[in-house]
């Protein structure tokens, strides 16, 4: 076997509050596409950064063509010829697509102010027409669909000309035919010898484009897969770590009388029909689609962040008027919200004050804080959630996802939900903490509570869910009981087919 | 807290200096008069400081100081305001809360950004204060005499002559109730609440609108307390001219006590301090003979100096974990 282009030996990493990597070694060889698969927060994101120099190790030794390198910065990453594609799109938008490829390294008539424009508008054809992206280079790129941005980023990183190309979840805002090209383009560079390692969720791009797997689990390597051992099921396995059946909990329900109805409801700027569902006392019901299915915005209308064009809602038979998150809390429904970090926590204020924060209200005397019933509710919450912190006065921000998606449940349940809708609880956070969660909703659930979890993991929605609410395209595409309830008949919804015979 | 610390250091530090500087220093009249300044800076410097925890800014601070000054100052010539001063106080009060609610409202309701809004307010309450007095100064003349006296004597607390401008004890007491008000109330946790992560705050329930608001109109309000007070020292306003760059002196003083632009830092302890470092840090340098005429870049140097110690301290920091 040829000399690996890159090997990386026992890497450590660790954040305030989290162990990131463990131990973590994998090599690629010229030519090859490794696959790194592995459940949000195993640490494959901060792996990638650490080759392409955004991150330094705090051990471990990495090779470059059989030699010991240090990846000091992004430049020094480039310079060995390892770019990094992001997850998050890096481009300039007020910039057309030619200024954003060349971004950094515009040729010039020698000063910094004569970028010969032209020039980058000619030399960005081919590389477009490499990925397949009809679109002129005099485009802004601000004006294209995100689909077409990401391939814009790829053709950056193509222009670039490394030797390991690093594909943070390339696929993520693209369409299928898209996709496809994607496709083709990597087979392309396999065969001009250049590596590729490639993120992604979607095992079934794994299985298609992956010469070989490696699995990450809570930071540390969990297994590797040749060619002929890459399935869906063997990726899961080692990804999860143990069968599915315990990691789900579910006592036996019986859903109660209606708590929410939502009648013809429809946001600001929706397109589709207007919506109707119900939730019932003591239920949790799934809600799958894809991303931008509209499923956020469904909740967030519902907890009055988002505009209202048309509907009602109903508590408990009667009608409430929601046209804010203040509004939507006094009528008992609560939101979880898709980003924790932007949308749920306070990330600079303690464990103690992120906890307290909606529940001020009832925490006062004469408008003035009552430190020790705060400290008692936090106190509370922390133990009966099993968060792991050092203490209620610790920065959230410093704590693993997981324990502050804890912080972000306890918020509400200090509050006695009604309502709980949860958007992705679970994304970003470790396999311990995902347990404790599920078995949180169940325990909820049985005292009555009507839960709604929005969720793109859908062996979560299969396992924990009483029944499924697909959306597709801003509309309910259809609803599926437990007895319906396959990964297949979901996906169906899901992408606007109609359910098998 | 490190920073907190950082700040009585070097307020200790300039205080010493100041120390031995020259006998003049020391007087107890050089004392009386720092603590006047103290007092008038600190009370504007609270009201920007509070807007900046919650992530605002206000540039119109010094032109609401104008205006009200010169709206003062002509109220207080009209015969039946000068009988009940009480009342031109409340109004001049009133009109300073009404210009925050103003900046406040465009600011939460109608999305314009914080810094245009109240840049164009810093034009528009100059050019008011000079339409409104015919561009001439509106001096009291000898008149207000008790307001003046009341406020403008030695204090007298108890029979004591405690020789304490009152400048500086209606600062005390407004920073008093602000310490409850920023650390031990509701209202102040929303407002830390809002200034480090507005979504998140808005998302647990709270009305951020509506608290936004209510720290404009704290801030001008302020100001509005500030205008009267140096119309009672300077006994006339200039509308042209009263009140300019106090902005920037309101917004430095917080900065240097710890307040962070980006919203959700900062406390009353640190507002008093910093204020206190931006008054007693010309005046050191004055007396080791370093000319007035450098005072503002004395104040820009140490303003800059501290917030690359600041800056190189957190990298430290955050590197040594």
């Amino acid at each position: 076997m040829s000399t690996p282009i890159l090997e990386a030996n026992g890497i450590f990493k660790a954040f305030p509050g989290v162990q990131a990597l463990q131990d973590v070694s994998l090599s690629i060889h010229p030519g090859e596409v490794l696959a790194v698969v592995g459940e949000n927060g195993a640490g494959k994101s901060t792996l990638m950064k650490i080759f392409a120099g955004v991150y330094q190790t705090d051990a471990g030794q990495i090779r470059w063509q059989g030699r010991v390198v240090a990846i000091k910065s992004v430049q020094r990453a480039q310079k060995l010829g390892i770019v990094l594609i992001h997850q998050e799109l890096n481009l300039a938008d007020r910039l057309d697509v030619a200024g954003n490829i060349f971004l950094g390294r515009e040729p010039t008539w020698g000063g910094p102010l004569g970028i010969i424009r032209r020039k980058i508008w000619s030399e960005s054809v081919p590389i477009l027409h490499r990925i397949g992206l009809e679109v002129s280079p005099r485009t802004i790129v601000g004006d294209l669909p995100i689909g077409q941005q990401q391939m814009v980023e790829i053709a950056r990183a193509l222009s670039l000309k490394s030797n390991l190309l690093i594909m943070d979840e390339p696929t993520s805002s693209l369409t299928q035919r898209e996709t496809e090209r994607l496709y083709a383009v990597i087979r392309d560079l396999k065969k001009d010898g250049i590596s590729i390692l490639y993120i992604s969720h979607r095992l079934k791009e794994v299985e298609t484009v992956a010469d070989r797997v490696v699995v990450l689990r809570d930071g540390r390597n969990a297994g590797e897969l040749r060619k002929d051992e890459i399935r869906h099921e063997a990726m899961v396995r080692l990804m999860v770590g143990r069968e599915l059946k315990q990691f789900f909990q579910r006592s036996p329900r019986q859903p109660g009388k209606r708590v929410l109805d939502v009648h013809e409801l429809a946001w600001v700027g929706k397109s589709g029909g207007a919506i109707n569902f119900t939730l019932r006392a003591g239920e949790i019901v799934g809600m799958a689609g894809l991303v931008g299915a509209g499923r956020t915005e469904l909740a967030e209308t519902i907890f009055g962040v988002r505009k209202r064009a048309s509907g009602q809602i109903h508590v408990d038979g009667e009608r409430v008027r929601i046209q804010k998150p203040a509004e939507a809390i006094r009528a008992g429904i609560l939101l979880v919200p898709e980003d924790r970090r932007t949308q749920g926590l306070v990330l600079d204020a303690s464990v103690r004050d992120n906890l307290s924060l909606p529940s001020l209200e009832r925490l006062n005397r004469l408008r003035l804080v009552s430190r020790s019933r705060e400290r008692a509710l936090a106190q509370q919450q922390v133990d009966s959630l099993h968060v792991r912190t050092p203490g209620i006065g610790k920065t959230v921000g410093l704590l693993s996802g997981g324990n502050q998606q804890k912080i972000v449940l306890g918020k509400w349940l200090a509050r006695n939900p009604r309502v709980l809708i949860l958007d992705e609880p679970t994304r970003g956070v470790d396999v311990g903490a995902k347990t404790e969660i599920y078995a949180l909703m169940d325990k909820l659930s049985t005292d009555g509570v009507a839960i709604l979890m929005i969720s793109s993991d859908l062996e979560e929605i299969l396992g924990i869910s009483d029944r499924v609410l697909v959306m597709h395209e801003g509309r309910l595409a259809g609803e599926l009981t437990r007895d319906k309830l396959t990964e297949e008949n979901v996906m169906r919804l899901a992408t606007g087919g109609g359910l098998a015979r | 807290m490190k920073k907190f610390v950082g700040i009585v250091l070097f307020l200790l530090v300039v205080y010493g200096f100041l120390l031995v500087a020259d006998p003049g220093a020391r007087t107890l009249l050089n004392h009386f008069n720092l603590a006047r300044r103290i007092g008038l800076y600190g009370i504007i410097s609270l009201g920007a400081g509070m807007l900046i925890i919650t992530g605002g800014i206000d540039l119109s601070i010094g032109s609401v100081v104008g205006f009200c000054a010169t709206l003062f100052a002509m109220l207080l010539r009209v015969p039946f305001f000068e009988q009940a001063p009480i009342l031109a106080i409340l109004i001049v009060l009133l009109v300073g809360a009404w210009i925050g609610l103003a900046n406040g409202v465009l600011v939460t309701q109608v999305r314009v950004q914080a810094f245009v809004v109240t840049l164009c307010g810093l034009f528009i309450y100059r050019g008011a204060a000079r339409w409104l007095a015919g561009d001439s100064v509106k001096g009291l003349g000898n008149s207000c005499g008790p307001l003046k006296e009341a406020l403008y004597s030695s204090t007298t607390l108890l029979g004591i002559d405690i020789w304490a401008p009152r400048s500086l004890l209606i600062f005390l007491l407004l920073a008093a109730v602000a310490i409850v008000f920023l650390h031990f109330s509701v209202y102040g946790r929303y407002f830390y609440a809002i200034g480090s992560n507005e979504k998140a705050a808005s998302y647990s329930g709270i009305a951020t609108s509506r608290y936004k608001i209510l720290a404009y109109v704290l801030c001008s309000t302020m100001a509005a307390v500030y205008g009267m007070l140096l119309l009672m020292q300077e006994n006339s306003a200039q509308p042209s001219s009263t009140g300019s760059f106090l902005e920037l002196y309101a917004i430095a003083g917080a900065v240097l006590g710890g307040c962070s632009l980006r919203g959700g830092e900062g406390s009353v302890a640190g507002i008093v301090i910093g204020t206190s470092i931006l008054v007693l840090l010309p005046n050191m340098s004055n007396m080791w003979g370093i000319s007035s005429e450098l005072d503002f870049t004395v104040i820009g140097g140490a303003l800059l100096a501290g917030a690359i110690l600041d800056e190189v301290l957190r990298r430290f920091g955050a590197s040594a974990r």
